[in-house]
């Protein structure tokens, strides 16, 4: 794919966070650059994930680093980081946790605003943590039936079922 | 079948009772909510997404709580017209109708309430009253989510509060928004500056059907753009207080129309009544437009029209609705003609 600016390859896949779609940009190492650096100085605008990024990451490592952050994948979902900058969107739960250097910027520059106030759950995030991992189970019970490791598959399958009984909070 | 009582009836949000009625139309809260142990939506297989589709579903409808019966729909089991119908009453998003896998949606028989079920989020539940009442739709709302919350177990972080599939509604998962008829500032110009003001203190201005829809009928919702660091009380008197000034506005607006150009206002009301009362084939757009028109027309005293009547026929002229009422599937052109037809005899009985 070619950059949307210049004949150059695009490298960089920048998804503007909206509250609608999710705009898709394709750009090169340069053109992603001066991107990058325009929405660190814009204000007024939609907060820009790219541009909370950008402040984060420093702008003369951005493309390095971003491109490392890129391969990191939630354990429990599976999604990476270049999936979630890429459809706006998290995998799962735990990717707040996971991910939570990187999208604590995009969540300060989205709400100008770093901790909840107001209501909570019943059983707080003590009930989340205790019952995030039934994903990372499921996904690794439909991955063993798909290679037809039906054993672990029923195994796994035990161990979900035990977890998905327990009392949380 | 539920959904074929509703097509004679104006829902809710369309009541048009309660105070400031010409202005405030309907007042709408929606939370946004997430399993904990199921990936978001998007992510989810198509066994996730059933399983926390029969979860949710076998919840609802088992409680007795709910003073009306609940009715529940799945939404992939429905033709097109049922879910764009339900697009057109607000008791559904057109993500929902549109994505796929198990999904659904619980309905309260006087759609005061209603809970998606695997739309962005697992949960996304909504309340509505009808004119200025925020309060009273956050205690109901409040209400239903702490019922909720006893049975399932809600993705939540210390930090970043309840946790949804986008950063954008994180902390509260609170939308709290209000409708508003602002007739006079459309047609003054003075809607967009207005609008930018809002933009300053974090709120946000949406057409008819929320995220991205156009400002059909001069319909247009407030609500707030953020939804992490303030409390659901702090987040509802945000909206709460700027309401009061918008009416101000608008009345504004609606005074100097009459006291500069009285006689075109008149004008453009009586046309508005003569097309509807007297085409032969009309656009939906177009009988958004006019009924908006004779609405504050009705308010101000320039014609007399009913005005739940009006209220009812802005949505009973939309494509599902009248589609519905004929009792089948309409092309464009047949659409436009029944409209005006069932335009045309809706004024003359209201006329007797």
């Amino acid at each position: 794919m070619k950059c949307q600016h210049c004949e150059k390859p695009a490298t960089f896949h920048i998804t503007e966070l909206t509250d609608e779609v999710p705009e898709e940009l394709h750009l090169c190492e340069e053109h992603a650059r001066t991107y990058l650096m325009q929405s660190e100085v814009k204000e007024d605008d939609v907060p820009s994930i790219a541009g909370a990024l950008a402040q984060h990451l420093k702008i003369n490592e951005a493309a390095e680093q971003l491109a490392k952050l890129d391969q990191q994948a939630c354990p429990l979902c599976g999604i990476t980081f270049y999936e979630f900058r890429h459809v706006g969107r998290l995998g799962c739960p735990h990717d707040y946790i996971c991910f939570e250097e990187e999208i604590d910027p995009i969540i300060s520059n989205i709400h100008s605003a770093t901790a909840h106030v107001g209501k909570q759950p019943r059983s707080g995030a003590a009930g989340t943590d205790q019952r995030t991992d039934l994903i990372r189970l499921r996904r690794e019970m439909e991955q063993a039936i798909e290679i037809e490791d039906y054993e672990k598959a029923s195994q796994l399958r035990d161990q979900i079922a035990g977890l998905e009984d327990e009392p949380t909070g | 079948m539920f959904l074929d009582e509703l097509t004679g009836s104006g829902g809710e949000w369309l009541k048009g009772t309660g105070p400031e009625s010409d202005i405030v139309i309907s007042s709408r809260i929606r939370l946004a909510r997430n399993l904990s142990e199921f990936p978001f939506v998007r992510k989810c297989s198509e066994s996730d997404k059933a399983s926390i589709e029969s979860r949710v579903a076998d919840l609802i409808n088992q409680e007795s709580k709910w003073s009306d019966p609940v009715n529940y729909f799945r939404i992939d089991e429905m033709n097109d017209l049922d879910r764009q119908f339900l697009i057109e009453r607000q008791l559904i998003s057109r993500e929902l109708a549109e994505s796929n896998g198990a999904r659904s949606v619980l309905i309260d028989s006087d759609e005061k309430f209603s809970l998606m079920i695997n739309e962005e989020d697992h949960l996304r539940i909504q309340a509505v009253q009808s004119g200025l009442d925020l309060t009273e739709a956050w205690h109901r709302i409040n209400a239903i989510d702490d019922f909720v919350d006893s049975c399932l177990t809600y993705a939540f972080h210390p930090r970043f509060g309840y946790l949804t599939a986008c950063p954008t509604n994180v902390g509260t998962g609170m939308r709290v928004s209000v409708m508003l008829h602002l007739p006079a500032l459309v047609m003054t110009r003075e809607l967009e500056k207005v609008f930018r003001s809002l933009q300053k203190i974090n709120l946000a201005v949406r057409g008819l059907h929320g995220e991205g829809s156009e400002a059909m009928g001069d319909f247009y919702q407030i609500s707030n753009q953020i939804t992490l660091g303030k409390s659901e009380v702090e987040l509802v008197q945000q909206v709460n207080e700027v309401i009061p000034v918008m009416i101000e506005y608008e009345r504004k607006a609606r005074d100097f129309l009459l006291r500069e150009s009285r006689d075109e206002l008149s004008d453009r009301v009586s046309r508005a009544h003569g097309i509807l009362q007297n085409a032969k084939t009309i656009s939906s757009e177009e009988t958004m437009h006019l009924l908006s028109s004779i609405r504050l027309g009705v308010n101000l005293g320039l014609i007399e029209v009913d005005i739940p009547m009006l209220n009812r026929l802005f949505l009973q002229t939309q494509p599902a609705h009248l589609q519905k009422m004929v009792g089948g599937k309409l092309d464009i052109a047949d659409r436009n003609i029944h409209r005006a037809k069932y335009l045309k005899k809706s004024f003359n009985l209201g006329d007797n």
